[in-house]
């Protein structure tokens, strides 16, 4: 018989020292600042946009159980509306990022009043069929350039200061964005918001009848990774000078629930060393076409059958604390 | 009368037919859905590639063995069904304890796998599926031309689709398969071999699935694709009507299809997004579905 923490999607719920959190933090801080002398700096700027944004995917899967298969639209809209601003309208980088995030709170905010009507399957149902919404509207939109997307977006000067052309200067950005971010959403996990929404998780009639008005939290948390995952968006928009379909369809959503699975849904790290994972392989497995799709299928039916605990949950349970 | 709101009847009646024709897929595409739903609580994924598998089973039994469509309407979901039966006995089924979640992405994870291994074999381009000789042309009712094609594909899906209704809703098997949605417990205590149900009500649920692919090959391209995008309109479909009745799925399916065929009519721009629309409005007002009962 499996335990019971086993059975409902993300972490357990335990308490305890956060001393080894502290540790693992520094150690992967550590990590992203010293890589780029070692590894190319465009890969790692890839790992991190997309850590942070399945950081803010497990915080909604993870901590408050709903598993969102429409997250690629917050993603991909923030990141047009931020290559807009600043090809189109010629916004500074920091505004451009700013209006991209801006954009994937109101979207979540819309979408999220409508899933949240319903939980579970459904819940995944409704977000994978408002994503799918947000990409024919893409192709259609004028301003996204349908199939050839926004391209040469210039990545301007920080505050009108740092020149982003060069790379270490864009590479420190995103590096404290990504940093930030996950610390935020760490700060969010521990603090009593975080606490009642794992509460709705393992039983959302207690907490009900405790007095929580439950949608409004679920609601809260749905906009907050909406929002976290347009920071995402836009930045890398920024990085890679490109908005494009990508982003915005479906593989994409399923993409990032397999980082988390392959880390370790609802654990504060796994979807940082599953972002790692995942893109190293769509890298080296590149040239490889159709087989790429294929291997992300097994991996993902490999995960559910044996493996659901991910890299850092098995680390966790192995060592006894939570990552 | 050549004009209906200032848009010529040909037309109309022509994006109608098409219109249809979507819906008989997404009736029997999202009873399949609901089939399954109803006994394994989970939403197959894979029920896209399923249904792509079908069209390729047709695709490949006329192009490399010569046999014709009508064989291929009874080998496709056999074939198709019995590897339905295989996920469900050894993966799906160690899957029942866990949080039904689990089950979503298993069977993501099989769609990738199989849409993969057909693009690699097949590539991405369409290939094409000759109608059968018996249902070639078209004829003439007076305001429309209807090709005969057509015409069996809608009226096929309805038979299809009421027998479905009628087995599940009004016999004895669909009693006992009503009873094991409510309670399988009490219905294994009554010595009926449960799992073994739940194994046949997923390779039905998968058949039905490739034989919409079958039916399908003829009217739109054969391609590892044709399931990905259908099925997320499906789930929508299901979100609409609720998969809390049969009836529900049939009626919700045929109908957002002829809403969607009138959507391409007045308002080409929206006909892409007109069905998740509609979800979002039946969401707002009517959470569980226009058919279905929250649980």
């Amino acid at each position: 018989m499996a335990d019971a923490q086993e059975l409902a999607i993300g972490a357990p719920a335990r308490a305890g020292s956060l001393r080894h959190q502290r540790i693992a933090l520094a150690v992967m801080i550590a990590f992203f600042a010293l890589a780029p002398a070692l590894i190319y700096p465009v890969f790692l700027m890839k790992v991190m946009c997309f850590a942070l944004f399945a950081c803010a995917f497990n915080l909604l899967v993870g901590y408050g159980g709903l598993l969102s298969f429409g997250h690629a639209m917050f993603l991909g809209a923030a990141g047009y509306v931020s290559a807009h601003a600043a090809k189109v309208w010629g916004f500074p980088p920091e505004l451009a990022i700013l209006a991209g995030t801006a954009a994937a709170t109101l979207l979540g905010a819309l979408s999220g009043l409508i899933a949240i009507r319903r939980q579970g399957i459904y819940f995944a149902m409704i977000t994978l069929a408002l994503a799918q919404m947000v990409f024919f509207f893409s192709v259609q939109a004028p301003f996204t350039g349908g199939e050839d997307g926004i391209q040469a977006v210039p990545r301007g000067r920080l505050f009108g200061l740092l020149d982003l052309s060069r790379p270490s200067s864009m590479y420190a950005l995103v590096f404290a964005i990504f940093v930030g971010g996950f610390l935020l959403i760490s700060r969010i996990i521990h603090s009593p918001f975080g606490q009642v929404l794992k509460a709705i998780r393992e039983n959302e009639q207690r907490a009900l009848s405790l007095g929580y008005d439950t949608d409004r939290y679920k609601l809260l948390a749905f906009i907050l990774s909406a929002a976290l995952s347009g920071l995402a968006g836009a930045t890398k928009a920024l990085v890679f000078q490109l908005a494009s379909l990508t982003d915005v369809h479906w593989t994409m959503s399923g993409e990032v629930v397999l980082m988390c699975l392959v880390g370790g849904l609802g654990t504060v790290f796994g979807p940082v060393v599953g972002a790692f994972v995942i893109v190293a392989m769509a890298n080296y497995l590149a040239q490889l076409g159709a087989w790429v799709t294929v291997v992300q299928g097994a991996v993902f039916v490999v995960c559910v059958l044996t493996f659901r605990r991910g890299v850092i949950g098995e680390l966790g349970h192995w060592l006894k604390k939570p990552f | 009368m050549n004009e209906i709101f200032g848009v010529p009847t040909q037309a109309l009646f022509g994006q109608l037919l098409i219109g249809l024709i979507n819906g008989s897929f997404y009736a029997v595409l999202s009873l399949g859905l609901a089939v399954i739903f109803g006994l394994l609580n989970i939403i197959n994924f894979t029920h896209g590639a399923q249904y792509m598998m079908g069209a390729f089973v047709a695709y490949v039994l006329l192009e490399r063995f010569g046999v014709g469509y009508w064989w291929a309407l009874l080998v496709a979901p056999l074939v198709v069904g019995a590897t339905g039966v295989l996920i469900e006995r050894l993966m799906l089924s160690r899957l029942y304890k866990l949080d039904h979640l689990y089950g979503l992405l298993l069977t993501f994870g099989l769609a990738l796998i199989l849409q993969g291994l057909f693009r690699h074999e097949y590539g991405s381009a369409g290939l094409p599926y000759r109608i059968p000789d018996e249902l070639l042309g078209a004829r003439n009712l007076g305001f429309m031309f209807l090709p005969n094609y057509r015409a069996w594909v809608i009226v096929a899906s309805l038979v299809v689709c009421l027998s479905t209704w009628f087995v599940i809703e009004k016999t004895r098997l669909g009693s006992t398969l009503r009873a094991a949605t409510e309670n399988p417990q009490l219905v294994q205590a009554f010595g009926i071999n449960v799992p073994r149900m739940i194994t046949l009500t997923y390779g039905f649920g998968v058949a039905l699935a490739a034989l919409a692919g079958v039916m399908a090959a003829p009217v739109y391209q054969v391609s590892p694709q044709m399931g990905a995008d259908l099925i997320i309109v499906v789930f929508a479909v299901v979100v609409i009507g609720g998969m809390g009745s049969i009836m529900g799925s049939i009626v919700t399916g045929f109908g957002l299809g002829v809403i969607e065929g009138l959507t391409k009519v007045f308002y080409p721009e929206a006909s892409n997004t007109v069905i998740f629309i509609i979800m979002a409005i039946v969401l707002m007002i009517k959470p569980a579905g226009l058919f279905g009962a929250q649980r």
